[in-house]
């Protein structure tokens, strides 16, 4: 599992990598209402805004970890938000990622350096 | 958050794990651990407590009930002499201009008016108040006490428990009660659409009797994040928001609370700031008007959101002032303010979002039913 600073979860999966967020950013956001999902097929480049989450409070956007191509999006959770609170790492995903430079890759956090980022 | 101001109940707070934010000078729970979607849920179907401390407790004495009256008629223009001992009444002060400078409850407590304003305004209330009235009345601003919300369906038989005459006020009834010996100034009434107390204790007390009510299974404590989402489905106004200083009663869809008395043709018509252009709106309609609007889509519209009559319209017919996701409605609601001619229920309109243009329809509020004990 990798991280982002902005609180985003990469898991790998074959050469895609599902992109969700982790559950401290579920909890600091509160429960989400709306989430719209970036359209399949894609090309986003690395902190595009990609997906507009909001929750009770406020709105906010997820940014494109990394530069790549959209390959699937998780409807499941623009019907039912909520999969992002009840289960941020599994059900709650948003969408998967072919990275067209794996070398950004490296760039990214793993879970020892996410864990002291969030203190 | 050194230089913000804290209510008595700070530390209960603190301790029940409360998120604190600035809110009007003030640092205030915004939530508590269960977040505002459960704490709204759970205002709707049982009771929450809410601390609103930070808003401005006033009594304004004269000679009589009477004088105090006709006093405040000159700056609020609601029928103050005309209501009954034991009974609370929202109104507004009106500026030159015929904007509202706050909006408020005032109670008739016999020999003076209380006043419940909001923590933004209430020292420019205050000052008005002074400037206007004194020395033949005399306005004081009560700073020793704290000011408690208990709302939702269970609420009554809670405070009945504590005094059983809490179960015989009837709504915008105001009695003294005797909670767990303390003296409380209790009116039967709420900013959540449920029925519901505001209940004004010494602030020495407040934190013992806020924690005698929490310990009753059916009491939360909730948030601003939930007073807010509740309000706005119970469809009622936010100052600074939804009304302000540039708003009208007559724009703002307050003309109800404008009794006959001090309507045109009444007894005791005008006389208040900006009289002339509220009467003239009464009479021939203001060019816009607050409504009730429904997000057709999903995603939610908040405050700021541009109204168009149309996908293509170039001019906008108004704005959001209040919008979010409704946890009870289970869609987003929003309020905001549109051109007359745009304000029928039932008109699509549409806002434009993250620069797409969404349809709007305008709706019938509250968006939740009001439970009110009439």
């Amino acid at each position: 599992m990798k991280y982002t600073e902005e609180h985003e979860w990469l898991r790998a999966e074959g050469d895609v990598y599902v992109v969700g967020i982790t559950e401290h950013a579920t909890t600091q956001l509160g429960d989400l209402v709306f989430v719209e999902l970036p359209e399949v097929g894609a090309t986003v480049s690395k902190d595009d805004e990609i997906v507009v989450i909001e929750s009770v409070k406020a709105a906010s956007d997820i940014m494109a970890p990394v530069d790549g191509e959209i390959t699937e999006v998780n409807t499941a959770l623009a019907d039912d938000p909520s999969l992002a609170n009840s289960d941020a790492l599994g059900a709650g995903w948003f969408f998967k990622i072919k990275p067209s430079d794996p070398s950004q890759m490296d760039d990214l956090m793993d879970e020892a350096a996410y864990t002291a980022m969030i203190g | 958050m050194t230089d913000l101001k804290k209510t008595p109940l700070h530390a209960l707070h603190v301790s029940l794990g409360a998120k604190m934010v600035p809110f009007a000078g003030y640092e205030m729970p915004v939530q508590y651990p269960p977040g505002v979607m459960k704490e709204h849920l759970h205002t709707r179907a049982k009771a929450g407590l809410f601390d609103v401390s930070h808003m401005g407790q006033v009594i304004i004495k004269g000679a009589s009930y009477a004088a105090v009256a006709t006093g405040l008629e000159r700056l609020i223009p609601v029928d103050i002499l005309g209501l009954a001992e034991g009974r609370q009444r929202y109104g507004f002060f009106t500026n030159a201009d015929g904007g509202i400078a706050d909006d408020l409850m005032l109670a008739n407590r016999g020999d003076h008016v209380f006043m419940v304003v909001n923590a933004a305004c209430k020292a420019a209330d205050i000052a008005h108040l002074k400037a206007a009235l004194e020395p033949e009345l005399t306005v004081t601003e009560i700073t020793d006490r704290a000011l408690l919300a208990l709302q939702g369906p269970a609420a009554e038989s809670v405070l009945a428990t504590l005094d059983p005459r809490a179960a015989k006020m009837r709504f915008m009834d105001v009695a003294t009660l005797e909670l767990d010996g303390v003296w409380a100034w209790v009116s039967r009434s709420g900013y959540t659409g449920e029925d519901g107390y505001e209940i004004s204790i010494p602030a020495k007390d407040a934190p013992r009797i806020a924690q005698v009510l929490l310990d009753h299974p059916a009491v939360a404590p909730i948030g601003l994040g939930a007073r807010d989402s509740l309000r706005l489905e119970a469809g009622l106004c936010l100052y600074g928001h939804d009304i302000d200083a540039r708003t009208s009663p007559v724009e703002g869809a307050l003309t109800w609370a404008i009794q006959k008395v001090r309507r045109p043709g009444g007894a005791r018509a005008g006389g208040y700031p900006g009289a002339d252009r509220i009467a003239a709106e009464m009479a021939n309609g203001a060019a816009r008007k607050r409504v009730g609007l429904m997000p057709q889509g999903r995603a939610p519209m908040r405050e700021g959101v541009v109204l168009f009559a149309d996908a293509e319209a170039t001019d906008p017919i108004g704005m959001i002032t209040s919008g979010g996701f409704g946890p009870t409605v289970g869609k987003p609601v929003a309020m905001g303010y549109v051109a007359a001619a745009h304000a029928t229920v039932g008109t699509q309109i549409f806002g434009e979002l993250r620069g797409k243009r969404q349809a709007l329809t305008v709706a019938p509020m509250p968006f939740t039913p009001a439970n009110f004990k009439r």
